[in-house]
């Protein structure tokens, strides 16, 4: 729906300017006001309405953020230590570069691509100089920079994304000048992964496309494929001459641990080393697994051919980000770098945060799921979900009657953001499910 | 086949390269004036004591997180950015007819303007820059589509406005082009219309229907003083001298010395009449650009900003650190000049303390720049702009005395 409505929008301006005559003098200010509404955002809405309702018993399933057990959103613990460090030490706040500090730069690299020493075949690529990190402004001005370069440089506009995917990928994709279009990923009714249509519909898409997968924790539907479905679909890839654009918004949410939720990471690195592959692009974000959300703090890696190239793209990823933003925020990317760094020893701390916030969301999943009535609705679904969401498989019809009679606020593509659940509430939450589905 | 297509690698950014050469020179009096960034009078980088007081205060507040803005960013700041650009008593503010959108600094600010303009906007596509200018101007609008043209500013003979050229061009540019003004301490020369200049240049601006596009990334740097920096925007909002749309681009890189936090605005006036229909539809467009190239901005330095401008001995702090930072840059200009007129180096430096904001335009040529650099290490950028903030009472008499000698050095085969 934000979809089409949004293409529409877009569209409408470019026409109207083009059968209107400008005249010397003629007004902008009344033609300003033929300027359209553009669609809300849909989550935004959500949050509205939800804010209004006065029901004690409301709950918010539509954020994307983390809430601990009494609903309240958190500061990770090893974050608040390294903003302390900061805060005593920091002496300037000048610009960063372009794309950001080399320490930044570095701590990102040694993390996903070497794995902290695990991955010999990042390292390689590391030490070749084959892989360009530009802090950005996170995830999303990731995605929205790989879109402008592609764009500018790339030979194939097509970009193929999974459906569903992130509300927000078409727009960034569309914005940048690719054209986006769906793969296969999920059968609604069955509520489960449709890997053979995924299979059949990347195969018949044109050669040398770009094609978007989610690294892990697949926004919305929580399903990832296994290490076995990887292999057939990297086998398309290479079959396919594919550009593989990796989206990796919630590294340690599927196992709790970030160093083991980059399998498909690290079997890319290996077909780089092995010449199956010449490049890729890594999307990245600290927004969810450091819960630095507002700070904006990511990353776009790109792997290339030789170290001459890294040069000349990083000299272009420099000329591009300029005329946009200038240079990225530093608070963020100075907390990552503390935590990285080996002598303020928090790296530890970090993952047992993580660990722990991980561990709530899985607790909070089987509990639902415990408390939800199998006898009228298949819920086995919930279980072989990862990350930030369930994705119930509950029809629009059924989402607005959660809202409108019981204020449960969610999208109305059947999203629930896990956050929203807790001890208090999901007891009341499995009972208003039940008692929409049965109806 | 390589992966893509006619990739080349460019050479590193002017400025960059001079950084990079001022690193590598091992003379130990060797002084930078490139860098657009304060410096205390020990030549260190400045955090500001409002910005450390703001910052201890806003960490320790018991509902402090890093939880994502909203699109158009954190109301608070907002709501204080545009008092502080369009005065406490803006009868704009007061009629909601102002459309704020928290940005990446002035950059994003000036790229929003430029992509949201490229949609909307059914005038001429062609922007008109002061010439010279900030080196990003051009990129950032050519980047997007717009074609990109000149008006005269500087008048390097008489080291002043060339009022008639920018008012001949204004004149001349085809009606309902864009205008970018500098709003204050132009960007490189250091030179400012007079009030009187400006209502001139407003007045024939209004004339053709321009659109104007303020660029404010120095408010506070010139006088010292919040309001008098803002004058030539509130001249034509408040006296309503502009009645096509007005758009603002607010910096508080430099002004709170946070440029790496990226915190700014764009407040779009689309009317001098009420609209709030229209007012809703700008807000809608300009959250849908923001969200599909960064969802949401960045927190932290707006909620600094925000906590200084809405805690009144905060504000006061912060109004004295302008004060700190601006006199201290303006005795530096005195004190050049005095050397300088002492020294009897030929030509005339009055130019140097007419000037205002971080920069002096020095009218030094390219060769002069050069031996500077070579000679004397001491680094400037060729088209001879200085950063004030650079001097400071341990080198301005070396400064002083090298400019003497690199004047007289390619005077001499003249005389
Ligand atoms: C799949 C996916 N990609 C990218 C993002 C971007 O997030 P951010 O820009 O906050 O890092 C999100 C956020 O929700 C997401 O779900
Ligand atoms: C004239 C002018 N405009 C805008 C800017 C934007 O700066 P920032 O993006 O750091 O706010 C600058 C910075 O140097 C400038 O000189």
């Amino acid at each position: 729906m934000y979809r089409t409505s949004l293409l529409k929008q877009t569209a409408r301006p470019s026409v109207r300017v083009s059968t209107r005559q400008f005249s010397v003098l003629n007004n902008q200010v009344r033609k300003w006001s033929e300027i359209p509404l553009a669609p809300p955002d849909k989550i935004l809405g959500i949050s509205e309405a939800y804010n209004k309702d006065a029901n004690t018993s409301k709950i918010n399933l539509g954020v994307g953020a983390y809430r601990d057990n009494s609903g309240k959103p958190i500061i990770f613990p090893s974050v608040k230590e390294a903003e302390k460090i900061l805060l005593a030490s920091e002496v300037e706040k000048e610009y960063t570069g372009i794309t950001g500090s080399k320490k930044f730069q570095n701590a990102v690299k040694g993390f996903v691509f070497n794995n902290s020493g695990k991955d010999v075949n990042g390292q390689q690529l590391i030490e070749q100089n084959r892989i360009v990190t530009a802090q950005t402004i996170s995830g999303t001005g990731s995605l929205r920079v790989i879109g402008d370069f592609l764009n500018r440089f790339y030979t194939n506009k097509k970009l193929l994304v999974p459906k569903p995917t992130w509300a927000n990928h078409v727009a960034v994709f569309k914005d940048a000048g690719l054209e986006p279009e769906f793969y296969a990923y999920y059968e609604t009714s069955k509520n489960d992964l449709d890997f053979a249509n995924l299979k059949k519909s990347l195969s018949s898409q044109p050669d040398g496309s770009i094609v978007l997968l989610h690294a892990c924790c697949h926004n919305p539907t929580g399903m990832d494929l296994t290490p076995e479905q990887w292999e057939e679909v990297l086998a398309i890839v290479q079959e396919k001459n594919f550009y593989p654009l990796v989206d990796m918004a919630y590294q340690g949410f599927a196992s709790g641990n970030p160093y083991k939720d980059i399998g498909l990471i690290r079997r890319l690195n290996e077909l780089v080393v092995q010449n199956k592959l010449k490049s890729y692009a890594l999307c990245q974000s600290f927004a969810k697994n450091m819960g630095l959300y507002g700070e904006r703090t990511g990353s776009i890696s790109i792997i290339t051919e030789s170290a001459e190239a890294s040069q000349a793209i990083e000299s272009q990823l420099k000329k591009l980000i300029r005329p946009i933003y200038s240079s990225p925020p530093i608070h963020g990317s100075k907390i990552v770098e503390i935590i990285f760094d080996e002598q303020h020893n928090l790296l530890n701390s970090w993952l047992q945060d993580l660990d722990k916030v991980v561990g709530r969301l899985n607790t909070v999943r089987s509990k639902l799921y415990e408390n939800l009535d199998k006898s009228s609705y298949n819920w086995d679904h919930l279980l072989k979900q990862r990350g930030m969401f369930v994705y119930t498989g509950l029809s629009a019809e059924q989402v607005i009657k959660l809202r409108n009679d019981y204020s449960v606020y969610a999208t109305e593509d059947g999203r629930f953001s896990i956050s929203g659940i807790n001890d208090n509430n999901v007891e009341y939450l499995a009972n208003a499910i039940n008692e929409v589905v049965k109806q | 086949m390589s992966y893509f297509a006619g990739i080349t690698e460019l050479p590193p950014d002017p400025l960059f390269g001079l950084k990079a050469r001022y690193v590598a020179d091992s003379r130990t009096d060797k002084v930078d004036l490139g860098i657009g960034a304060y410096r205390d009078n020990n030549g260190k980088p400045w955090i500001l004591p409002a910005v450390k007081l703001a910052e201890a205060k806003l960490v320790s507040s018991p509902d402090y997180n890093h939880e994502y803005l909203s699109i158009s960013g954190f109301e608070p700041f907002l709501k204080q950015a545009s008092k502080v650009i369009l005065g406490e008593n803006s009868a704009a503010l007061a009629e909601n007819r102002v459309v704020s959108q928290q940005s990446l600094s002035g950059t994003g600010a000036l790229h929003v303007a430029g992509v949201l303009l490229k949609e909307f906007y059914t005038g001429e596509k062609t922007v008109y820059l002061s010439k010279p200018t900030w080196a990003n101007h051009n990129q950032i609008f050519t980047s997007i589509g717009f074609k990109v043209a000149s008006y005269p500013y500087w008048d390097n003979d008489t080291k002043s406005l060339d009022l008639k050229g920018f008012l001949s061009t204004i004149r001349t540019a085809p009606a309902g082009s864009i205008f970018l003004l500098h709003a204050c301490a132009h960007n490189p020369t250091g030179l400012d219309p007079s009030q009187d200049e400006w209502k001139q240049v407003l007045k024939e601006l209004e004339a053709k229907k321009h659109l104007v596009l303020f660029d404010s990334a120095y408010q506070g740097f010139a006088s010292g003083d919040l309001d008098k920096d803002a004058y030539a925007i509130r001249y034509a909002i408040d006296q309503k001298v502009i009645s096509t749309p007005i758009i603002i681009c607010q910096s508080f890189a430099k002004n709170v010395g946070m440029y790496g936090e990226r915190v700014g605005a764009i407040h779009v006036i689309p009317s001098t009449q009420k609209d709030e229909q229209l007012g809703r539809a700008l807000k809608s467009q300009l959250n849908r650009i923001i969200r599909s190239e960064i969802s949401n901005p960045p927190a932290y330095g707006a909620k600094i900003v925000s906590t200084i401008l809405n805690d009144r001995a905060l504000r006061q702090q912060w109004e004295a650190d302008l004060v700190t930072m601006s006199s201290r840059i303006h005795k530096m200009r005195l004190k050049l000049k005095e050397l300088l007129t002492n020294l009897h180096t030929p030509g005339t430096w009055d130019h140097i303390v007419n000037q205002t904001g971080m920069f002096s335009f020095t009218g030094l040529s390219p060769d002069m720049v050069a031996r500077l650099e070579k000679v004397h290490g001491i680094y400037l950028v060729s088209s001879g702009r200085a950063s004030v903030a650079g001097l400071n009472d341990g080198n301005v008499e070396k400064v002083a005395n090298a400019i003497d000698e690199v004047v007289r050095f390619y005077a001499k085969p003249k005389l």
